[in-house]
C-alpha cells in the first residue's frame, strides 16, 4: 500500500529525521546580534556537530535566521528571502528585538513585532543570546521538527493575506514578485 | 546468467558502489576539517542526511528547462565515465566497458560534467553562477594541460591508449606507473588539485564570495542531483588515478586504502591555504605542472 496512511506516517518520521539533523541555516545578520553567530559556528560551541552548517544562498537554506532588529527598509529583503527559501523551511527570531522590539520599542523605522510580517517558528530571546542559548534554539527546533510542529511555512501559505497586509503597510512602496510556490 | 543481464547488474552495482563511497569520503573530509580545526565535527554520515533532506524538499523552483537539464547532464557523465573505470584488477564483476582508445576519450568525458553545469547555471540568470562559470572554465583551461600531458606521457612510454592496457602494463613489469614515470605522476596530482576543487583552487564554489557559484540557485533536488553526481564523479577521478598510476586494486579493501590515500592530497593540501584568484590559480596550474608535464613528456619520448 502506497499511499497507506501508516506507511506515510513511516516517511514523514524518516524525512524529518534527515530534515532535522540537517539543517542549513541562512544568517541574516540584520542587527547586532548576529556578532554570535561566528562563535556559535565556529571551533568554540561548533553547531556543526548537530549537522547544522551554513547556506550560500535562500535556494539551498532550511532555516531563516534573523538576527535582531529589522528595519522597514530590510524587513522587505527579509521577506524576498523568505519567499525565496523552498519548502518546508523555517525561521528563527535571534533577540528581544525580533520579540516586542526590545531596546528600539520605541524607533521610527523598525518593526517591533516579527511574528506579524512572517511566521516565526522559534524565538531565541536575549539582548543578546549567547551561542549556548542559540543552540539550545536550534535543539528546540529540531524537536518541533520531529514533533511535525514546525509549520510555519503552512500558516505563511494559509494566511497570505494577513500577512499581506500587514506588510504592505509597513513597507510603502510595495514591488515584489508574486509569492508561488 | 545471461551476459547483458550481469552486464546492467554490475553497473547498478558499480553506480552505488561510487554514490556511497564519494559520499562517505566528503563525509569523512568535513569530520577531519572539524578535527582540524579542534571542533568534533558532523557525523561521517552527515551527508547522506543532507541528501536525504535535499530531496525530501517538498517544493524546487527551476527557471527553466536548461537548469532542469543542467544537473541531470552532470548525473549522466558522471556515471558515463564511471563506467569507463575499471574499478578493480580483475573486472569480472563491476562493469566496465573498457576499449582500446578509452582514455583519451575519457579525457573528453570528464570535461562534459561541468560543462553542463555551466549550461545549467546559465539559465538561472544569477550573477554569482555566470561568474563561478567563466572561473570554472578558466581553472579548467589551466589544469587540464598538465593533467592532458601527465597521460600522453604514459601513453607514449607504454605505446598503448587504454586503462587496462595501463594496467596490465604495471602487472607486466611488477611496478606501479608511480615509480617508472614520476614526472607524469608529480604532473597529474598537481592536476588533480585543481580537479577537486579544494581550497586554494576552490575559486569555483567560493562560499563566501560567489554564494556558491553555479549552484546559487539549486535548491532541492537539483542540489542533490549535483551533490550525488559530485560525489560519483570524486570516486571515478580517485579510481582512475589508483588505476593508472598505484597499480589498480585486487579487492575493495585495498582499492579504499589507495584512493583515500590519494583523496588526501588535495583535502590536507586544502586545510592549510587560503584562496588563489582565478589568476593565480591559472598562473600556479602553468607553472610547475606544466613544467613536469613537459619532463614527462621528455622522459617518456627519451626512455
Ligand atoms: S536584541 Fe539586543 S543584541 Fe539583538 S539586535 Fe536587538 S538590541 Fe541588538
Amino acid at each position: 500500500m502506497m499511499n497507506d496512511k501508516n506507511s506515510q506516517k513511516i516517511v514523514d518520521i524518516i524525512q524529518n529525521y534527515a530534515r532535522l539533523h540537517s539543517l542549513f541555516v541562512l544568517a541574516y545578520g540584520t542587527g547586532c546580534g548576529a556578532i554570535e553567530i561566528p562563535p556559535t559556528m565556529t571551533s568554540r560551541y561548533d553547531a556543526e556537530r548537530f549537522g547544522i552548517r551554513g547556506a550560500a544562498t535562500p535556494r539551498q537554506a532550511d532555516v531563516l535566521l534573523i538576527t535582531g532588529y529589522l528595519t522597514t527598509k530590510t524587513l522587505k529583503r527579509v521577506i524576498r528571502v523568505y519567499e525565496q527559501m523552498q519548502d518546508p523551511k523555517y525561521v528563527i527570531g535571534f533577540g528581544s528585538c525580533t520579540i516586542n522590539g526590545g531596546m528600539y520599542w520605541d524607533s521610527y523605522n523598525t518593526i517591533k513585532v516579527l511574528d506579524k510580517y512572517l511566521p516565526v517558528d522559534v524565538y531565541i530571546n536575549g539582548c543578546m543570546p549567547r551561542p549556548e542559548a542559540v543552540i539550545a534554539g536550534f535543539v528546540k527546533l529540531q524537536s518541533l521538527i520531529r514533533e511535525g510542529k514546525a509549520e510555519g511555512a503552512k500558516l505563511y501559505k494559509d494566511n497570505l493575506e494577513q500577512y499581506r497586509e500587514n506588510q504592505k503597510k509597513v513597507i510603502p512602496n510595495w514591488v515584489m514578485p508574486e509569492y508561488n510556490w | 546468467m545471461e551476459p547483458i543481464l550481469y552486464k546492467v547488474f554490475g553497473a547498478v552495482v558499480t553506480i552505488i558502489l561510487a554514490f556511497v563511497v564519494g559520499m562517505t569520503y566528503m563525509g569523512l573530509s568535513r569530520k577531519i576539517t572539524a578535527r582540524v580545526q579542534n571542533r568534533v565535527g558532523p557525523p561521517v554520515y552527515q551527508n547522506f542526511l543532507d541528501a536525504l533532506k535535499l530531496i525530501s524538499k517538498k517544493t524546487a523552483i527551476h527557471h527553466g528547462i536548461m537548469q532542469m537539464m543542467g544537473p541531470a547532464f552532470f548525473m549522466v557523465t558522471s556515471i558515463g565515465s564511471l563506467m569507463f573505470i575499471p574499478v578493480l584488477n580483475d573486472g569480472r564483476f563491476f562493469s566496465n566497458l573498457n576499449f582500446e582508445g578509452d582514455l583519451v576519450f575519457l579525457l573528453y568525458l570528464m570535461v562534459f560534467g561541468p560543462l553542463g553545469m555551466a549550461l545549467g547555471a546559465g539559465q538561472t540568470g544569477n550573477p554569482n553562477s555566470a561568474i563561478g562559470v567563466t572561473r570554472g572554465l578558466s581553472q579548467m583551461v589551466g589544469f587540464e594541460i598538465p593533467w592532458v600531458m601527465a597521460l600522453v606521457a604514459l601513453m607514449i612510454q607504454y605505446d598503448t591508449t587504454s586503462i587496462v592496457g595501463l594496467m596490465e602494463a604495471q602487472s607486466a613489469s611488477g611496478t606501479w606507473l608511480v615509480f617508472s614515470s614520476p614526472f607524469a605522476f608529480i604532473a597529474a596530482v598537481l592536476a588533480m588539485l585543481g580537479m577537486f576543487r579544494y581550497s586554494p583552487f576552490d575559486i569555483v564554489g567560493a562560499p563566501t564570495e560567489l554564494a556558491s557559484g553555479p549552484v546559487a540557485e539549486n535548491g532541492g533536488k537539483y542540489l542533490f542531483t549535483m551533490m550525488s553526481s559530485n560525489s560519483i564523479f570524486a570516486f571515478v577521478k580517485l579510481t582512475l588515478y589508483v588505476d593508472l598510476f598505484l597499480g589498480g586494486a585486487d579487492n575493495l579493501i585495498e582499492l579504499l586504502i589507495k584512493t583515500f590515500a590519494i583523496y588526501l592530497i588535495p583535502m590536507l593540501y586544502g586545510l592549510v591555504s587560503p584562496r588563489y584568484r582565478t589568476e593565480q590559480a591559472v598562473r600556479y596550474f602553468w607553472g610547475w605542472p606544466l613544467f613536469f608535464g613537459f619532463l614527462a613528456i621528455m622522459y617518456a619520448v627519451v626512455f
